[in-house]
This record gives structure tokens, C-alpha cells and sequence, in this order.
């Protein structure tokens, strides 16, 4: 069992303070779903978490050790990291891309067998096979999402962190992914997305952690974080969670001015 | 266009090399046919001392031009890069014309012949440095263009400087004409001051590879794969400023090999940045080696410098290039 931690995390963007004292703990098995109006640091977090920046003030533990002691190549091993806007500088294959996911584990000689197996399961399990040849420059924007979250998977690390993963996603490829994640997190891995859409992030999540104002406002289970006081203090918005025969639900009625 | 597989492409690029090499040893002002290859020949001396050089040069420059472009190309993430474009050539130009000026690679005057190519390494180097740390926080296509750009004007700016304040004529004539690019004449010599360094350079550039291949999802993408982007842009810098400083530092600038050839070799390999480089030094190596058994049967009075036929080559290759890119941004 690995565990995530960040204790009392200060975080700049573009030199500016957007997060201070954040302290929360993130147990495997669980979705983890990250909340906030833009700008409110939820990518900067994301990256900290996932040992890409240096924080000014406060850690990142794994396992009670600094995450940013582990060489770079034993950190990328547990911890799969999905960019907000994935950037492709070549026209590669569909496979070859999701092949990259195998980096950290690499030999000298190339992939081996194993590694190639983990692409087929990773392919497989973000339902891209049948992208496996293609131009991944050619996809559209949803397949693309999908494949390169194919790429995070083939690393099979123990934790996933994806900074808006559900962008480009249509309706149908949107829940295949959430059972994709929530599989994932059954299966004993630590799931952390930053999302947009409140009633996905209620019904996906299994704790959900809000931030506004440069630091945490909520951490809890759906229905104890997204309290409309919360959100109205995060948005700015007027919203109700509501219970429904298919989960919960995001009510907005309006803007606070 | 169908894929060959790499070992294919290797093989064949090699065969291409040997041929062109036996080519090159027997092209020229005197044509110097197989049988005459006998100590007991005359035209044996030509070959011992003006074409064994020459062929070995061609292939070790050409090399490191073609893997420093193809380096280029997978770290900036653009097919525009190469060591010209982007002002590395221009600024180990510099750093050799700065040894040519005040005469450091003259023994009479208290140098020594390495000073120049070290010169042209530093020059390379700080090139790639300035290079790097321009784009540092920005890397962009623009960005390494402009970056490439502002190199090239520094560069030349100093280089006419040097013209400019040339004590006589004769260190003129002999910028000049090193600038032009040129294997004509280059000794055994030449090839122990830079086989060494490109040889160096070379493998460094194969150890970015993977790191390379990383980049194709961005900074950050490669990072969180475990890339050390300090690491890689090291490796690359010392690996680029080597093998192209060397390179320039014996024969003058030659642009385009390091541009051509990557695009010559993706369609039949495919565009992912580390299979290219391997294949880019042999194809680099057999381009040049071809340009200068070309320029050597041109019949003109003075023989047309390498490095003036490689940019009358590369020109519309460039313009080509240019069209198409602009037809898939629109």
C-alpha cells in the first residue's frame, strides 16, 4: 500500500502565490477528485503531487519519504501523469506513443516482450486498439485524450494523476473513461484528477477536494465537500447537490455577482 | 510511403558509404582507376595523401553535421532545426575566425594548430548554451527560429568585424576562403584534430535518444517519464558543440546536411527522434561524401567550394520545406 502526501504545500505559478498550507492525504483505492474555479492552482497542485515542480514551501512525501529525493526514473515508475494539454511533436503511431509509457522501465535493449504485453493491456484498457496504427497527429481530439491516457497506463503505475482528462471527451468515451478510472482504483491504484464538470466529479469521486482562495476550502466525501456554501465560495456560484435515482447531482441556479 | 525497417536502411546506407568512398578515392583532376592503387603507381601519392584524408573527412563531417541535425530536430521538436539554422555553425565560424585573426593556430606566432578547433568548439557550445538558455522557458518553434536567428547575426556581425579590422589582405583571403566550406587539401592532420571530438560528440548525442523520444510529448510529458531535462539538454550541448565545432573548426561552415537528411530519412523510417540518429550520421556522411565527388567533376577553372554547393542545394530544399509546412498549418 503507497501512500501520497502533501504537507503544508506552497506553490507559485508564473511567481505569483496560488496555493498555501495545503496538507491532505491520499490513500490508495480511492478516486480523488480536484475542484476549483479557473486558475485557483488545481494543474499546479496536480504537477507537485506528481513530483514535476519544486515547491517553494512544504514536501510531497511517498510512503513518508520525499517524493523528490526518488531518482526520476523510480518516480516515474509509480506515478503516471497525464499534461492538461497533451502536446505531440511527431506524427508517431498510436502504439508507439502509448510505447513511450514504458520509458521508465526500459532496458538497454529496447521493449521486451513484457513491455509490449503492457502496451497491449494498456491499449486495451482505454479502448484504443483499434487506433493502435494510426497517426496519432490524424486523431481527433477525444481519441486523442484516450490514447494518451492508453500512455500513462502502460507504465502500470500505482498512481494516476490526470489533469483534465475528460477534456474532448464525448458523452459515451466521458463514462467509459470514469469506469476506466474507477477499475483502476478498484484494482488498488490511487486515481487524482483536477475536473470541471461538478456532477461527473460527484459521482465519479470518492473524495473530492475543493480549492478557492489559495488553499483547500473542502476535503471530504461528495457530499460532505460540495456543500453549496463551498461552492459558492469556490465558484461563485449558487448550487445545490441533489440525490437522484442516478446518483448525485449538480444543481446550478446562478452566479452570485 | 512504406516503412523499411532500421537494420535495411543501416545496411544500406553503409553499402552506399563504401562505394561512394572507393568513388571518392578515385575521382578528381586525375582520375586514379582501381588498378592503379599499387605503391608501384605514381598516382598512388595522390591518393595516400589528398584523397584518404579527404574521403575520411567527408564521412566523419558529414556525420556530424547529419546526427547534430537530427538531435536538433528531436530536441526543438521542429524539422526546421539544424546546426546552421539555428546559428551553431555560424557561431563555431566565429570562434575558428577569432583563431584565424589573431593567428593562434600558427606555431611562428606562439599558438598551436588545436587552438582552432578548440575555438570552434567553445564557439559551438556557447552557441547551443545561448540557444538552450533563450528557449528555456518558452520552447517554441518561433522561439528557436528567432533564437537561431539572433546567433546568426551576433555571428556574422563578428566575423565581419574580423574582416573588417584584418591587418592585410592575405588574413582576408584566408577567412575568405575558410569560411566557404571546403575538404579540399585537408591532411591527416586535419583528421586527428577532429575525428576525436566528433567521434566524442556523437556518442554523446546517442545517449539523449530516449530523452529525445520523451520530448515528443512536451517538457512535461517527458519529465513526468522520468527524463532529467537538465541531463538532456547537457548531453545535448556538449554532444552538439563537439561534434558540429569540430567539424567546422577543419572544413568551414557546410549547412543543410544536418537539415536534408533527417527528412530524407523519415519516410522510410518514420519520424520517432531516436531511431533517426544513427541512420542521419550515415546518411549525413554519404551526402557529403557525394557533394564532394560532385564538386571535385565540376568543370570549372577554380573548384566550387562544398559549403557554396551544399547552400545552392539546400536553398529551394528549404523553400520546398517551407511550402509544405505552411500548406498543413493552413
Amino acid at each position: 500500500m503507497t501512500v501520497l502526501e502533501a504537507r503544508g504545500l506552497h506553490l507559485l505559478a508564473g511567481g505569483h502565490t496560488v496555493l498555501s498550507q495545503v496538507s491532505a492525504r491520499f490513500e490508495p483505492g480511492q478516486v480523488t477528485a480536484i475542484l476549483g474555479a479557473n486558475g485557483a492552482g488545481k494543474s499546479t497542485l496536480l504537477a507537485a503531487l506528481a513530483g514535476l515542480s519544486r515547491p517553494v514551501g512544504g514536501e510531497v512525501l511517498l510512503d513518508e519519504a520525499p517524493l523528490l529525493d526518488l531518482p526520476p526514473r523510480r518516480r516515474a515508475r509509480r506515478l503516471g501523469f497525464i499534461p492538461q494539454i497533451p502536446e505531440i511533436a511527431w506524427g508517431l503511431e498510436v502504439r508507439t506513443v502509448v510505447g513511450l509509457g514504458r520509458l521508465p522501465w526500459l532496458g538497454a535493449r529496447g521493449l521486451s516482450g513484457e513491455d509490449e504485453a503492457a502496451v497491449d493491456r494498456a491499449l486495451a484498457a482505454a479502448r484504443v486498439e483499434d487506433l493502435a496504427a494510426r497517426d496519432i497527429t490524424t486523431l481527433s481530439g477525444g481519441e486523442r485524450a484516450r490514447a494518451l491516457i492508453a500512455r500513462a497506463l502502460a507504465g502500470e503505475p500505482e498512481w494516476l494523476l490526470a489533469d483534465e482528462p475528460y477534456a474532448g471527451l464525448d458523452p459515451r468515451h466521458a463514462l467509459e473513461a470514469g469506469d476506466l478510472f474507477r477499475r483502476l482504483a478498484g484494482e488498488g491504484a490511487g486515481v487524482l484528477l483536477t475536473l470541471h464538470d461538478l456532477t461527473l466529479a460527484a459521482r465519479l469521486a470518492d473524495r473530492i477536494l475543493v480549492l478557492g482562495h489559495g488553499r483547500v476550502l473542502a476535503d471530504g466525501p461528495p457530499a460532505k465537500a460540495m456543500t453549496p456554501e463551498v461552492l459558492a465560495a469556490a465558484y461563485g456560484i449558487d448550487a445545490r447537490l441533489r440525490t437522484t435515482e442516478q446518483g448525485l447531482s449538480v444543481d446550478i441556479l446562478g452566479r452570485w455577482s | 510511403m512504406k516503412r523499411i525497417s532500421t537494420p535495411v536502411v543501416i545496411a544500406g546506407l553503409a553499402v552506399a558509404l563504401v562505394l561512394l568512398a572507393a568513388a571518392s578515392l578515385m575521382a578528381g583532376r586525375v582520375w586514379v582507376p582501381l588498378n592503379a592503387w599499387t605503391g608501384a603507381d605514381p598516382r598512388w601519392v595522390i591518393i595516400l595523401e589528398l584523397r584518404i584524408p579527404r574521403t575520411l573527412l567527408a564521412i566523419v563531417v558529414g556525420a556530424a553535421l547529419g546526427m547534430s541535425g537530427a538531435a536538433l530536430q528531436g530536441y526543438t521538436r521542429n524539422p526546421l532545426a539544424d546546426p546552421g539554422v539555428l546559428g551553431v555553425s555560424s557561431m563555431a565560424a566565429l570562434g575558428a575566425v577569432i583563431s584565424l585573426y589573431f593567428g593562434f593556430y600558427a606555431p611562428v606566432l606562439g599558438g598551436a594548430p588545436w587552438l582552432m578547433p578548440l575555438c570552434a568548439m567553445a564557439g559551438a557550445l556557447i552557441g547551443v548554451l545561448v540557444l538552450i538558455g533563450l528557449t528555456g522557458q518558452a520552447p517554441g518553434t518561433v522561439t528557436f527560429v528567432l533564437a537561431g536567428v539572433v546567433l546568426n547575426i551576433v555571428a556574422g556581425a563578428g566575423v565581419a568585424l574580423a574582416l573588417n579590422l584584418a591587418p592585410n589582405p592575405w588574413a582576408v583571403n584566408e577567412i575568405v576562403n575558410w569560411l566557404m566550406g571546403s575538404l579540399t587539401d585537408r591532411s591527416f592532420a586535419d583528421l586527428q584534430m577532429s575525428a576525436p571530438f566528433v567521434a566524442a560528440g556523437l556518442v554523446l548525442l546517442l545517449f539523449t535518444g530516449r530523452a529525445l523520444d520523451a520530448l515528443t510529448l512536451g517538457e512535461t510529458g517527458a519529465q513526468s517519464l522520468g527524463i532529467s531535462l537538465s541531463c538532456t539538454r547537457l548531453l545535448l550541448a556538449l554532444g552538439v558543440g563537439l561534434a558540429a565545432g569540430a567539424s567546422v573548426a577543419v572544413t568551414g561552415v557546410i549547412g543543410f546536411v544536418g537539415l536534408v537528411t533527417p527528412h530524407l530519412l523519415r519516410p522510410f523510417l518514420g519520424p520517432r527522434p531516436a531511431g533517426l540518429l544513427l541512420p542521419s550520421a550515415l546518411g549525413g556522411a554519404v551526402i557529403v561524401l557525394a557533394g564532394d565527388i560532385l564538386v571535385r567533376l565540376i568543370p570549372s577553372a577554380a573548384e566550387v567550394r562544398l559549403g557554396v554547393a551544399m547552400a545552392a542545394l539546400g536553398g529551394p530544399f528549404f523553400l520546398g520545406l517551407l511550402l509544405i509546412q505552411r500548406r498543413r498549418l493552413s
